[in-house]
């Protein structure tokens, strides 16, 4: 027992977690429905709601850029987290191996997504 | 329990039995039991030993959901043998076994050193945020404060959130919900002062975060506590400790 009594980490995962679980449960129907429903089959929003133009200018104005940033990178951190436990469920013990390829793809997600709303420009 | 089997019934109770000195491993054996309405599991094993196999050999003390020592797994669910009863077993057959997770000491009988090693390690008492002499008089508190904690010192050490805790199961060196609802039951308590040392056992690596909020253990309670509640809101509380000591670098880091 004394062993274990080191403090855990869990708290920056589990608050990445909580975070992205927060804004999945906000955030995630509707963003389903918007890009996989109504705009795909023209229901309620105009046809060119997604269109090029639209999305670039949002992506390029920084209260898009930090919504598309939370939204994708938080998701991924949720998504990591949440896998990482089920496999742990699974039988799949939570190694240095299994913490990698779950958190590490978050954080390349991450990255991949804050370079992509940097080259997208201002 | 002279009269049994007035009403003609009886239940086949499949008991798993493992005697360390001759028994390689716990295999089930049944007995047959003439039951009546009013009978509880442990009434019923308490007839096999008194009438039919002296050799069984189970804790109990209370009767009455009390003392917490008839936890088992009662077809396959953590109960105590004492409030479960008979009557509710149809098929007229029930499987008890020893409780989930834990090691066997001989029959039903578990081994609870963990857990107890772990109660001590959370001071399970109040230490006064102030002491008082006896001219003082008592340490108050008002139905509000009481009201924070009093579900939390219902706990009765049974057990049962173990054998239902499936992160428990894979991880023995996780707490348990029933050490994090007594943990929180001291640290809530206004007349406590020692709750930053707690913390150091919730925000551990054997703390709080091994629970995936599975939520069984307060389905099993047999006393209405809520462990599961107790975890989270310990979550909340450790996560904010390590952030916060980086800030305010005092209490319960390490």
């Amino acid at each position: 027992m004394k062993a274990a009594m080191k403090r855990s980490n869990a708290p920056i995962f589990w608050g990445l977690f909580g975070a992205g679980g927060m804004l999945a449960a906000l955030f995630g129907p509707v963003l389903v429905f918007i890009t996989g429903i109504a705009v795909p089959l023209g229901l309620i929003l105009p046809a060119d709601a997604m269109s090029w133009p639209r999305m670039q200018a949002f992506a390029q104005h920084w209260a898009g850029k930090g919504f598309l940033f939370a939204i994708i990178a938080l998701f991924l951190w949720h998504a990591a987290h949440r896998i990482c436990h089920s496999l742990h469920d699974l039988g799949v013990h939570a190694g240095a191996a299994t913490r990698l390829a779950c958190y590490g793809s978050a954080a390349l997600g991450t990255l991949l997504a804050a370079g992509a709303l940097w080259a997208v420009g201002f | 329990m002279s009269e049994t089997g007035k009403n003609g019934k009886v239940i086949r109770i499949e008991v798993l039995r493992y005697r360390p000195e001759q028994d390689r491993e716990p295999f089930l054996q049944s007995y047959d039991v003439p039951f009546t309405d009013d009978m509880s599991v442990l009434q019923g094993l308490q007839y096999i030993k008194d009438r039919l196999d002296g050799t069984l050999s189970f804790r109990w003390s209370c009767r009455m959901a009390i003392c917490g020592s008839c936890g088992m797994m009662i077809d396959g669910e953590p109960c105590l043998a004492c409030k479960t009863f008979l009557r509710d077993f149809p098929a007229g057959a029930v499987r008890v076994e020893a409780l989930a997770h834990f090691p066997i000491e001989r029959d039903l009988v578990i081994r609870m050193d963990d857990f107890l090693a772990k109660l001590e390690s959370i001071k399970p008492w109040i230490v006064p945020k102030e002491e008082r002499t006896l001219a003082q008089g008592e340490y108050l508190q008002t139905p509000a404060q009481l009201d924070v904690y009093e579900q939390f010192s219902s706990c009765i050490n049974c057990l049962l959130c173990y054998a239902a805790c499936p992160q428990y199961g894979l991880n023995p060196d996780f707490v348990g919900p029933g050490i994090m609802a007594l943990l929180h039951r001291y640290n809530a308590d206004s007349r406590d002062g020692a709750a930053a040392e707690r913390m150091e056992v919730a925000g551990s690596e054997a703390g709080a975060f091994n629970c995936t909020a599975v939520g069984y253990c307060s389905e099993v309670c047999p006393k209405h506590v809520d462990p599961a509640n107790a975890v989270n809101q310990n979550k909340t509380r450790a996560a904010g400790d390590y952030f916060l000591r980086l800030v305010r670098p005092k209490g319960g880091a390490k």
